[in-house]
């Protein structure tokens, strides 16, 4: 029988990617940092990176017989309470609701501590059998920094990235695990035994489908929990902003008429060369 | 020196409205099972229901396995079992009126057809739900269930069966053509009924494994009529038929299927006794069908606003960017950015979709509300009764103490019935009878003009398969939804009468004080506007209830419906526009408790108070059109006769009066007929009309002209909120 993990998966929000995403100088709302024009107006959906984490998670917990799934989420209370009525649908986990930004504008070192110290509070949490999981990057921000540092404050050293698959091997003998290299290509290494982080790609396993009788189990705890929610501080040295804008897309459109296909061939070809 | 002018920013709709607004807005913030059923029916609508309907699988009436694909869909993310108990294999505990309400918004905020295939199985189940025996509703509801993880067994489907081939039922409950008889009953064991049922137009006909069947006796040893349970392995036939050909809602099944079956008689809905050697079923199949169909008609009028609200968001796409691309309009222009929106008709005609949208999904989730409140009653209400054990006279002369008990209450006269269940169902089940047919008539029938207006902004488009939004599907759907379930005259009818009720009555008037109120609060709402024509309507009725038209034939009653259906009709556009407001009233008071909403609170309250604005003003002017053509249409107008003269002046009276009061002549030729001396008069149809006991009438009716002030100011501020809101960049369901 292998051990029960305990696998903490961390999970931020981001704004629904159909939604117009338009970067905004401080304002009332956010004042001491860009954000996205009207952000706490907009549909926000698991960071996708993060989510696939998750439904990995519950299925290696299903395989593992005793073990359990945390996510823990940084980001305003409300709207993470709204993200839950989908995710929490999605697979069985306990929520550690931190309330604080979830901005792609917010420090990854200030977030990674805030996570960490979380973490480290979870009670019950055997850091022997840790497995964090979280993105390996995320769609706010995509500098695949938090996670590992959040490793590194928790002390945990074996780190991979870009993580496709984890498989139990037979008889509790570790896991084996695929990371996406350079190429297209995987790295498969050995872990003989948590604690490990895991940042994830996007996996292989199709995004659950919901199921509201796993969601009223899971809201018995995700409630209290967004109750409970301490804000992070997450003052601290950060970068600061000199100015924030969408990069320019340039649209070049010549009309002509009546020109031979070979010609048109010929220019496209040009075009190319010069890019 | 000069006072400083401190400007007040306007606020605009910063973003369509989300779901923590909608939770607010049709009071679910609190139910987390509510949203939860929300997010999954909307990833059900928005995948794989949108991606048939963008494939093409409406083009056929056949059901065909893509769409059956739908059924394993609606199982596996708790679709199909919103209606059954948690101990039958259901999730959410209590009454299921707004969840029903809430999963048949977001199916059909895509298409809904896959709205009413889901819910068609409810329908089938309604009879079993609401006067089925304890082990009836446990042995259905359980089998209805979707197979739990590890089990392997195929939920079983059903479809409820009314509707005959002509000239049989439509909705009406009267004419039967479905027969049952006893087929054998042996001495000391339960009889068996042999059943002959042929439906027309049935919703789930080609799979269902069990139906609700409408019968009635052919047989002097079964009493009245009943509904029966029909199972697919029952001996005899049991025919799927053949499918309708029709032309909406492509998605579900609906056909005519034949049945000749024998069952055992307990398969009557809510059992049988026997009396005197007759088989006396407990409920008549008028009496289940009244019970469910109170409830499965709001969410009927739900599906149609959905589409309304759902075809916003393409439409102001479409207006958008009508310009881009080519050399007509470049980057930055007005033209480029706002395309149509720089016409106003264009937007002007969206805030009116878009009102009309907020108004009946108000007045379909308050009507779905109600039930939610009034299921618990209705069984304690149910229990005292049994209880009472009261019979014939008794019965009816407690039920007329019950209703004097009722005003006396909501007349502040009696406190101490505050507690009394009897009373308390009696009053909320006066509102029921009202807004259910009222959002099943309004929501619909309105709705599919307004969905016509939505398809209409989109032009061309508009009325291709490749209309973002499915918007030409959708308006041509409305029809089957003001259709089935009881065509638009079976609710005015139903209306005609439950709007005359006194204890209706007692609480619109409080309706109207509230209005009063709000308005105070609330200048801008339209809550004025609004109060004057319920007053109006409430006086029309009040006239027509005790007036006769010019051959002195009863206005208001049954068999003239040109009274009572336009009058029925009035009353819809009243409700739906107190709905809205006192949704946006909610989200005013409650929003600030969101720190989600707090950035675009003030711009979301000033522009959905815009649109009550202009929805009150419509309403008041349909209240308007309909009451003075019902107040005045049915007096004959007066002609140049003796009896029409006899109210003019006669000219060469005025010039002796004139003599006594200089001035008296020109007077009266302002105010009244005159017929010359030699007989001639202004040429018109004859002298214009002085009802004596209209005066009122028409000082109300000017007042609420009056009312109107501001409602266009209102429109022109929503309709410019409409050229600066916050849309997504693409629809989040393929088109
Ligand atoms: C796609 C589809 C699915 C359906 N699903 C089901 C189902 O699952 N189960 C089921 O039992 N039935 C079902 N029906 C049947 C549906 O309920 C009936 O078609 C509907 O109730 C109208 O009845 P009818 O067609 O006989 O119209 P009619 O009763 O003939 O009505 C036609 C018109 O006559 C007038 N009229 C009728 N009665 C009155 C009156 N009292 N006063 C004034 N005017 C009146 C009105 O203008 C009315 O619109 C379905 C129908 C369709 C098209």
């Amino acid at each position: 029988m292998p051990t029960p993990l305990h696998i903490v998966v961390c999970g931020g929000i981001v704004p629904d990617p159909l939604q117009t995403l338009e970067p905004a100088a401080p304002n009332a709302a956010f004042p001491a940092q860009p954000s996205l024009k009207n952000e706490m107006m907009l549909p926000a959906v698991l960071d996708p990176w993060a989510a696939h984490a998750l439904f990995e998670a519950a299925h290696l917990s299903a395989q593992v017989p005793g073990s359990k799934v945390w996510l823990v989420s940084l980001g305003p209370k409300a709207k993470l309470q709204q993200v839950m009525m989908t995710i929490a649908q999605k697979a069985p986990f306990e929520l550690v609701a931190i309330d604080g930004p979830a901005s792609g504008f917010t420090d990854a070192f200030a977030a990674a501590a805030a996570l960490a110290a979380t973490i480290e509070q979870i009670p019950g949490l055997d850091r022997g059998r840790l497995l964090l999981f979280g993105g390996w990057e995320s769609a706010s921000r995509g500098a695949g920094s938090t996670l590992q540092m959040v490793g590194e404050r928790l002390g945990i050293t074996e780190q991979f990235q870009g993580v496709d698959r984890i498989a139990a091997r037979a008889e509790g003998a570790g896991f084996e695990i695929m990371e996406r290299i350079e190429g297209g290509r995987h790295q498969v290494s050995l872990l003989s035994s948590p604690p490990a982080v895991l940042g994830w790609a996007t996996g292989y396993l199709p995004e659950p489908r919901n199921n509201p009788q796993v969601g009223m189990a899971n809201m018995r705890t995700i409630m209290p929990a967004l109750q409970r929610a301490k804000a992070a501080a997450m003052n601290g040295a950060g970068p600061s902003f000199a100015s924030v804008r969408l990069p320019a897309v340039e649209r070049q459109t010549r009309i002509v008429k009546d020109m031979p296909p070979e010609e048109i061939a010929r220019e496209i070809v040009a075009w190319m060369g010069e890019e | 020196m000069g006072l400083a002018v401190k400007e007040a920013k306007t606020e605009y709709l910063r973003a369509l409205p989300g779901d923590d607004v909608r939770q607010i807005l049709w009071r679910f913030a609190d139910r987390f099972d509510l949203q939860m059923l929300v997010q999954s029916a909307r990833a059900v609508a928005r995948g794989p229901v949108a991606r048939l309907v963008a494939q093409g699988a409406r083009h056929t009436h056949d059901w065909t396995p893509e769409k059956r694909t739908l059924l394993q869909a609606f199982d596996e993310s708790g679709i199909t079992s919103v209606f059954l108990e948690p101990s039958q294999g259901g999730f959410i505990e209590g009454p299921k009126n707004l969840a029903l309400a809430l999963v048949a918004f977001e199916l059909a905020w895509v298409d809904a057809g896959a709205a009413t295939g889901s819910l068609a199985g409810f329908l089938a189940l309604s009879p079993i739900h609401e006067r089925g025996t304890p082990e009836q509703r446990d042995y259905y509801m359980s089998r209805c269930a979707p197979a739990q993880p590890g089990e392997s067994r195929e939920p079983w489907r059903g479809a409820f069966c009314l509707t005959e081939p002509l000239p049989y039922v439509g909705v009406e409950t009267g004419l039967l053509g479905g027969k049952v008889r006893v087929a054998e009953w042996k001495p000391g064991e339960e009889p068996v009924l042999e059943v002959n049922k042929r439906g027309r137009f049935i919703t789930n006909a080609a799979f269902a494994n069990f139906v609700t069947a409408a019968v009635e006796s052919d047989d002097p040893r079964i009493k009245g009529t009943c509904m029966v349970i029909l199972e697919e392995d029952d001996p005899g036939t049991f025919d799927h038929g053949t499918p309708t050909r029709k032309l909406v809602h492509q998605l579900s099944s609906t056909g005519d299927p034949i049945f000749n079956l024998k069952v055992p008689a307990s398969r009557m809905v809510g059992g049988y006794s026997i009396k005197d050697g007759v088989i006396v079923p407990r409920y008549s199949h008028g009496e289940i069908i009244e019970a469910v169909f109170r409830r499965t008609r709001v969410t009927v009028g739900i599906m149609t606003s959905a589409k309304l609200l759902s075809a916003i968001e393409p439409v102001i796409r479409y207006q958008r960017t009508r310009f881009r691309g080519g050399s007509i309009a470049s980057p930055g222009s007005p033209r480029y950015e706002l395309g149509l929106q720089l016409k106003e008709d264009a937007v002007e005609r969206l805030v009116e979709v878009w009102a009309t949208g907020e108004a009946s999904a108000s007045l379909g989730f308050a009507a779905a509300r109600v039930f939610d409140q009034l299921d618990p009653l209705e069984r304690r209400r149910d229990e005292v009764l049994a209880e009472r054990k009261l019979s014939g006279t008794a019965a009816i002369k407690a039920r007329r103490q019950l209703q004097k008990d009722a005003l006396e209450y909501l007349s502040g006269k009696r406190p101490d019935l505050a507690d009394e269940v009897t009373i308390q169902y009696a009053i909320l089940d006066s509102v029921a009878n009202v807004l259910c047919p009222a959002c099943k008539l309004w929501n619909t029938g309105h709705g599919a003009q307004m969905m016509r207006e939505a398809v209409s902004l989109m032009g061309g488009y508009g009325i291709t398969e490749d209309c973002p939004g499915f918007l030409g599907h959708k308006w041509m759907d409305a029809q089957l939804e003001a259709t089935y379930e009881g065509p638009e005259a079976v609710q005015r009818r139903q209306l005609s009468i439950t709007m005359a009720d006194d204890v209706f009555l007692a609480q619109f008037r409080e309706w109207i004080r509230e209005m009063r109120r709000v308005a105070n609060d609330k200048p801008g709402t339209g809550a004025c506007a609004l109060a004057t024509a319920m007053q109006m309507w409430l006086w029309t009725l009040h006239h027509l209830l005790h007036s006769t038209d010019a051959n002195g034939q009863k206005l208001y009653q049954g068999a003239r419906q040109g009274v009572t259906f336009p009058l029925a009709d009035a009353l819809c556009w009243l409700l739906a526009s107190r709905c809205q407001i006192l949704d946006a009233i909610e989200l005013e008071r409650k929003g600030p408790e969101n720190p989600a909403l707090a950035e675009g609170l003030p711009g979301l309250t000033a522009f959905l108070t815009d649109l009550c604005h202009v929805q009150a003003a419509r309403a008041a002017g349909e209240v308007g059109r309909i009451c003075a053509s019902l107040v005045f249409g049915y007096n004959r107008h007066p002609a140049w006769d003796t009896e029409g003269c006899a109210a003019c002046y006669q000219a060469d009276d005025l010039e002796a009066m004139e003599a006594l009061i200089p001035g008296i002549a020109a007077l009266a030729r302002g105010y009244v007929d005159v017929i010359e001396s030699d007989g001639s008069h202004v040429a018109k149809a004859g002298p214009c009309v002085r009802s004596a006991g209209l005066d009122q009438f028409s000082r109300l009716r000017s007042r609420m002209d009056g009312c109107l002030t501001g409602s266009q100011l209102a429109k022109d501020r929503a309709a410019e909120a409409l050229t600066k809101v916050m849309i997504p960049e693409a629809l989040d369901y393929p088109a």
